[in-house]
């Protein structure tokens, strides 16, 4: 079975009186704890595809079965649902919600979830996805004292809040240094494997694809390749490998708080 | 999303631009306040009214000349001069139940002693007037039949024409004053009643006999009106009906053709006062109600700022999972707390201004929980309608474009 499988989905947006295919006819199968980047030129339609994949969108035609449920044709509030239980989203731009402390900001999805629990129950999950992310010394902070690499786990940590089978991101190191790319490819790495996640990344990155599994890249609206990755990077020994960092974590976003 | 959680964020939203949110509950704040003031001014004055007919007793029937009521040109109240003296005995002898009659004529004129002169109201009665409205004098007596007999040039002056004249608290009885170049010899001085309902002063006023008035001030054979107190209260609708009764006779007035006086009992004029004050108080609130509407158009701008301002976060709680319904509910409620808590303030607000208005300036208000409760009821019900259009705003975004919106 499947986790995800599209099946010819095509997206044609009409700007003005120009009809735009974003994507045109995409066939696909992902298997659940696959680890999966998609790349291509930016235009090449794998945005579009994300979009779909999370449910955010619907295709202009064709199916998309997640766990053998056809959500092109979910309602609105049905694709809501989807999103909230069983995609996580990590987006280039982390987006916290600024004045929110790290904790509430990885509860957010729980607040959606349809199920009013305890706020101290609420409390709990976050600081223990907050832990798995290495984010729970700093949970009580507010995104402007927190570094770019911590954000970004803040932000893993809310898309694991509600267990989803998968965490789709998108260009998730594309405003992170070299090191702190690292740090959180390790984190999908182990979530990946430790807890069986199936992580889809969207990157423009090669050597950044190359942590996946399996690497798709679009042009055009298709995917034109679709291939193993041969050479896997695994990210927890090249981070044993690296130079300690110049500045330690805690003096950078010490430095990032006083110059806000 | 539960609704404890909603409002919880709706009040951080709220205190992150404290600035904004004050101003914009500013509106709410003037709105209901302006309400509630005007409308406790205007119960104020209806309590007063009420309790003044109460103290005057409601057994009072007053009959006046003319009628403004019927068509054509006509001089209104008091202006025919059709009713005489003579209406007025024969109203006592044919009809039952009558307990004081006054017959009255007004003349403004000037009251002048030594270098002092003040311009009044000189009424012309008869003896029973302070038994009708239970007047007592401060010094010296009310005038005797014998001097309405003899059309005696005496007067008994209010308290304002008397501080007028001779100074706060002077007794003034025995000398004379001149009223229309005759002098008049002051017999009495009226105990001080204050102002009426609608803020005359019962007070500047002088009384003299109504026959002195006919016959030394205005050279007239008429009265203007009759003033009629029955023994009991339930009794003053037959008397009035009786009195126009034995009227139409007297004039040679048959039903088809308009009366050339009008009988009413207190209780009605009562009832066309208190009309008049409440059509005034709707008047008021409903001007005070255009900047409750002001205010909530306040709302609905800075709602719209609000969900502009916060597409990112709009479009960041859409893809975690939140429906267009928690997002609405967001906004929405953002709106009625604002508005809640304008009205809120408003209402304590309006609480204080109707107190010093009644302090400062001695305007009877009187706060109804009635206006309160609608106020406030208006204050959600405008934060709700005028919260709604940016919150199905904010709930119909797309989540893809919200998330790029920068």
């Amino acid at each position: 079975m499947s986790l995800i499988s599209a099946r010819n989905l095509t997206k044609t947006y009409v700007v003005g009186e120009v009809k735009v295919h974003a994507l045109r006819g995409v066939s696909l199968d992902i298997d659940p704890g696959d680890c999966i980047a998609v790349t291509g030129p930016s235009g090449s339609g794998k945005s579009t595809f994300m979009h779909i994949l999370g449910c955010l969108d619907r295709p202009t035609t064709g199916q998309y079965f997640l766990e053998d449920r056809d959500v092109a044709r979910l309602s609105k509030n049905e694709l809501a649902a989807v999103r909230n239980h069983k995609i996580g989203f990590v987006f280039q731009g982390f987006n916290l919600l600024a004045r929110t402390t790290a904790l509430e900001n990885a509860e957010l999805p729980l607040l959606y979830n349809g199920k009013s629990g305890r706020a101290s129950a609420r409390h709990k999950r976050a600081m223990t996805a907050l832990e798995a992310v290495g984010m729970k010394p700093r949970a009580h902070h507010y995104p402007n004292q927190l570094s770019g690499g911590q954000q970004q786990r803040v932000a893993i940590a809310r898309a694991l809040i509600n267990n989803p089978s998968i965490v789709l991101a998108d260009e998730p190191t594309g405003n992170l240094d070299t090191r702190t790319s690292v740090e959180v490819m390790e984190i999908f790495q182990r979530l990946n494997e430790e807890q069986g996640i199936t992580v889809i990344l969207i990157t423009h990155e090669h050597d950044i694809a190359d942590y996946a599994k399996r690497v798709i890249s679009f042009r055009d609206g298709k995917i034109v390749t679709d291939s193993r990755v041969e050479k896997r990077r695994v990210a927890r020994t090249e981070l044993a490998a690296l130079p300690p960092p110049d500045v330690t974590e805690d003096e950078e976003a010490n430095r990032v708080a006083a110059t806000q | 999303m539960s609704i404890f959680m909603t409002f919880r964020i709706a009040f951080r939203a709220l205190a992150r631009n404290k600035m904004r949110t004050a101003l914009t509950m500013l509106g709410m704040i003037i709105g209901v306040g302006a309400v509630i003031t005007m409308v406790a001014l205007g119960n104020g004055a209806q309590a007063q009214i009420e309790a003044n007919i109460a103290t005057a007793g409601t057994n009072i029937v007053n009959v006046n000349a003319g009628n403004f009521t019927s068509g054509g040109v006509r001089g209104g109240m008091g202006a025919a001069n059709t009713l005489t003296a003579e209406d007025a005995t024969a109203i006592r002898e044919e009809v039952q139940g009558i307990r004081y009659m006054a017959a009255g004529i007004t003349n403004r004129n000037r009251i002048i002693f030594g270098n002092q002169n003040w311009q009044a109201r000189i009424s012309g009665t008869d003896i029973d007037l302070p038994l009708i409205k239970a007047w007592t004098t401060e010094f010296g007596t009310f005038f005797s039949s014998q001097d309405v007999q003899t059309s005696a040039k005496v007067a008994v002056l209010g308290a304002t024409v008397r501080d007028m004249l001779f100074g706060e608290g002077e007794d003034p009885t025995g000398q004379i004053v001149r009223i229309g170049n005759q002098p008049f010899k002051i017999i009495g001085v009226m105990t001080r009643k204050g102002q009426a309902a609608l803020g005359e002063d019962q007070d500047d006023i002088v009384f003299v006999p109504y026959t002195t008035v006919q016959k030394k001030l205005m050279r007239a054979t008429y009265i203007q009106n009759i003033t009629v107190s029955a023994y009991s209260a339930d009794d003053t609708t037959r008397i009035a009906d009786q009195i126009a009764i034995v009227l139409r006779n007297r004039h040679k007035i048959t039903p088809p053709d308009p009366d050339d006086f009008m009988v009413r009992t207190l209780e009605e004029m009562a009832a066309v006062r208190v009309q008049a004050t409440e059509t005034m108080t709707m008047l008021l609130a409903g001007i005070a109600g255009v900047s409750l509407v002001v205010g909530g158009i306040g709302i609905m701008n800075i709602m719209l700022v609000s969900v502009t301002e916060r597409t990112h976060e709009i479009g960041l709680r859409l893809s975690i999972g939140a429906r267009g319904w928690d997002v609405m509910m967001q906004f929405l409620v953002e709106a009625v707390v604002l508005s809640l808590i304008g009205g809120g303030i408003g209402i304590v607000s309006g609480f204080g201004f109707s107190r010093a208005l009644t302090q400062f300036v001695q305007w009877p208000t009187s706060v109804s929980v009635d206006a309160v409760a609608m106020a406030f009821g208006f204050a959600a019900g405008i934060g709700v309608f005028f919260g709604f259009y940016p919150a199905r705003k904010a709930a119909r975004l797309d989540p893809i474009e919200a998330l790029r919106y920068e």
